[in-house]
């Protein structure tokens, strides 16, 4: 099998197969290399759920219109300006043609979910979540004659004279070598490589969850930085959301988020309120907590709330801690029982007219002269039994990764590689320096793997 | 009912109701997504909605070897298969879901040796068709008990059924919803229209709801042929045989003809879908079933070929004595669950219907 292949796609998850696929169609003779096995391949694409995208009129799933500028000023909004404007524009006119290409090869949307309205109109969302993508696609992948092989981890790529001479991988125990004419790395984040992650951000990141695959260890993006390929993006920057302590170290994905902060207060281990909870609506704020918590001793925080909000966000997959008095659920939670106590008393006491309360909408009941304050949904916890989560930081993935062009390619000292191309999260920090905006991952991966596939496929032929 | 059963259903089902990305593929997620805690009644009506579309498994990303190690579809079917043992009337019989292909067998085996002995016994002496081998009032006095008991045990079992899923007041809209929905087979389109998975892993495919849909309309063409030959003998004194153009052979041979492709391709994609995604040990009964009523089919469509030839008289003993152990065994059979499944979406109906009033 040695030469038999054009192109080799390093990765198994949405960017990786879009390549493939884009390749493939073109006539190219397509190896992917997935480091896990069949039952996990798809890196976080596995876990995600939905594909942002510009539409001039409705499209598919989506209600109206959604514009360029509107989608960018969004970007910028979450970024904080740390955006490489030209290849977010790129990515997001590229976004409008990628929704029937998808369709086209299996790929199936269905409308909003439940609890997701306020996305109808800027996310399409798949059916079944991005299991399901990954599924469609490796069935065409696999129509179109492309090889995959599982549980094939690349452990090197020879880098020279500004280009890719070979990749070594191993499968059931051996090392092999190939010789494609063109790579495509698409193999993510190195966010579960914990060391790597410590280095990074010190010894609290070994107390961080990993929402995703575990098989992101960021082997390929290390062995490339190492040999000179241009990095981008900053190594504690990622994507770092709150969620359910009791989660599992990897690959909890979705159902281990919380939604119930804006309901609470938030404490850390000793006790004390950190950071105003009802700042914004969750779904704009879930992301910053992550870093909130991080911050915290021990990197643990704990929501607390009572019988009359129990209802008013999402169930939990793990049901909440619950006590018939405060001092019990500090008990359960292990946290210092008088401080709690204290610390809802000085909460409940600054809290004050609440009929305005509305659970969907920021209704400006907040507590006065408090620090820091609860700015909306403020209300006294008082009913019993009351309830409590712990809070950790759980890493989506890592920003830190190949620096790109618009052609999706790769350089060295200056030039780009004649041919090594990346797509996905891996090159994600080229676009994104910081901050999140829900839905883009799967546009940047989307339309990146598909220009990966298409200069990959040039270049072959 | 089994509680480990409900227990494991409802820890699966509380997973799903955090995730929420399968809400598209069948009334199932809408259902439970409804639910902020699930009462055994609650499982047991989602169980019953449940069509074993597999769609959600294939999607899901806690199956095994992920430690939450979901399977809905297989949690939902051990569930339903219990609940069909749970309200089964008279709750003796019940066990007979357990050993369905050996009650087949044997139900067979007594079926075809009772009516092999009427014949021969009570011959009469004149008669037409079928008729020359028994006389109607014959067939008359074993069927009517045989079709009408049954049905009276099943409507005890759903009376049961709904009481312990909550009671409520169906409307004829509910019906009407849970019949349009099962006359399309809307709950294996999986929501994007494409079909279902079963036969081959996570491939989309129609074939299952088509043959399905072979079956019940099959079936459903030969039973109009027989309640239309009933009208034509009692209404018009018009007896069998009846010609090629008369409704019990309209409805008849191409009922029998699509009933007998249905349930032929429905046992060949058992054959290939994987039994760890239902009951395992409902598999065996339910293939018995399936090739129960491919043989009443099969020997209906050779007996109207084979008449005024000698084999009609073997063949009409066989057809007779199939057609009477599927009717017995309706209640205590993989049959139950065309009962059930109404009862589900009607009451799926009902319950979409009160929270759309909220």
């Amino acid at each position: 099998m040695t030469d038999s292949f054009d192109i080799a796609v390093i990765g198994g998850g949405n960017a990786a197969l879009c390549a493939a696929i884009t390749a493939a169609e073109a006539g190219a003779r397509v190896l992917i290399l997935e480091a896990a096995p069949k039952p996990y391949r798809g890196g976080n694409s596995r876990h995600t759920r939905n594909f942002r995208c510009m539409h001039s009129r409705p499209l598919g799933p989506l209600t109206d219109s959604y514009s360029e500028q509107e989608y960018f000023d969004d970007l910028i909004k979450v970024t904080g300006g740390k955006t490489n404007e030209n290849l977010a524009r790129l990515a997001i006119r590229g976004s409008e043609e990628c929704l029937p290409w998808m369709e086209e090869r299996g790929v199936r949307f269905q409308p909003s979910l439940s609890g997701t309205l306020s996305l109808s109109r800027t996310n399409a969302f798949f059916l079944g979540g991005g299991k399901g993508l990954v599924n469609a696609y490796y069935r065409t992948a696999a129509a179109l004659g492309i090889e995959v092989r599982y549980e094939a981890p690349v452990t090197h790529l020879d880098v020279e004279d500004g280009k890719i001479n070979g990749i070594e991988f191993t499968q059931n125990g051996t090392t092999h070598r190939v010789s494609p004419k063109a790579v495509v790395v698409a193999s993510g984040g190195f966010q579960a490589d914990t060391d790597w992650l410590a280095r990074a951000w010190g010894p609290a990141a070994k107390n961080f969850l990993i929402r995703g695959t575990p098989y992101n260890r960021g082997v390929v993006l290390a062995d490339l930085l190492e040999q000179g390929v241009e990095q981008v993006g900053d190594p504690t920057q990622c994507h770092a959301v709150a969620i359910d302590g009791r989660a599992p170290k990897f690959d909890g994905g979705i159902v281990t988020r919380l939604d119930c902060v804006p309901f609470s207060i938030v404490v850390n281990k000793d006790a004390e309120r950190f950071y105003d909870e009802g700042e914004d609506v969750w779904p704009k704020r879930y992301a910053i907590w992550g870093r909130l918590v991080a911050a915290q001793p021990e990197q643990v925080g704990y929501v607390i709330i009572d019988a009359k909000s129990l209802e008013l966000f999402m169930p939990s997959v793990f049901p909440p801690i619950k006590a018939d008095t405060l001092e019990d659920l500090a008990g359960k939670l292990n946290l210092p029982a008088d401080r709690l106590c204290a610390t809802v008393e000085e909460f409940n006491a600054a809290c004050g007219d609440t009929s305005a309360f509305h659970p969907t909408e920021l209704d400006s009941v907040a507590t006065s002269g408090l620090t820091p304050p609860k700015t909306n949904w403020a209300r006294p916890i008082t009913e019993a039994p009351f309830y409590g989560y712990t809070l950790r930081t759980g890493v989506t993935f890592t920003y830190l990764g190949l620096k790109v062009n618009e052609n999706a390619q790769c350089s060295i000292g200056n030039r780009p590689m004649s041919n090594l191309w990346a797509a996905g999260e891996t090159m994600a920090g080229s676009i994104l320096g910081q901050g999140y905006l829900a839905g883009f991952g799967m546009t940047i991966g989307t339309v990146f793997g598909r220009i990966a596939g298409r200069e990959a496929v040039a270049h072959a032929n | 009912m089994q509680i480990d059963l409900i227990q494991e259903a409802r820890r699966q089902a509380e997973i799903c109701n955090a995730c929420r990305y399968c809400e598209g593929y069948c009334s199932v997620f809408p259902a439970l997504h409804r639910e902020r805690v699930f009462a055994d009644g609650d499982i047991t009506q989602l169980a019953n909605l449940c069509h074993n579309c597999r769609g959600c498994y294939y999607a899901c990303q806690y199956t095994a070897p992920h430690e939450f190690d979901l399977n809905l579809p297989k949690a939902l079917a051990e569930v339903r298969q219990d609940s069909w043992k749970a309200y089964a009337w008279p709750a003796g019989l019940a066990k007979l879901f357990d050993r369905s292909g050996v009650a087949i067998a044997v139900g067979l085996v007594l079926g075809f040796a009772l009516l092999f002995l009427l014949a021969q016994a009570l011959r009469p002496e004149s008669g037409k068709g079928f008729y020359a081998y028994m006389s109607h009032s014959l067939m008359v006095a074993v069927f009517t008990p045989a079709f009408l008991l049954p049905l009276a045990a099943i409507a005890l079992s759903l009376r049961s059924y709904w009481q312990s899923v909550g009671g409520g007041r169906l409307t004829l809209g509910d019906v009407w919803s849970a019949t349009r929905s099962a006359g399309r087979m809307k709950n294996l389109e999986g929501g994007h229209g494409d079909g279902c998975n079963f036969e081959d892993e996570d491939r989309f495919s129609q074939a299952r709801r088509h043959f399905h849909q072979a079956t019940l309309y099959g079936f459903l063409m030969c039973f109009a042929s027989t309640s239309s030959g009933t009208v034509l003998h009692y209404g018009f004194g018009l007896e069998a045989p009846y010609g090629l153009f008369s409704l019990p052979k309209l409805f008849g041979v191409p009922g029998g003809v699509l009933l007998c492709l249905g349930t032929a391709g429905l046992a060949w994609l058992k054959t290939r879908a994987d039994p760890n995604l239902g009951a395992p040990a409902a598999w065996g009964g339910e293939m018995a079933f399936v090739l129960l009523l491919f043989f009443v089919s099969l020997s209906g469509l050779l007996l109207y070929a084979a008449t005024g030839t000698v084999a009609a008289g073997l063949l009409l003993p066989l057809h007779l004595g199939a057609v009477l152990t599927f009717f017995l065994l309706t209640p205590y059979s993989k049959m139950a669950h065309g009962f059930f499944r109404m009862t589900a979406m009607a009451r799926e109906a009902m319950l979409a219907r009160e929270a759309r009033k909220q």
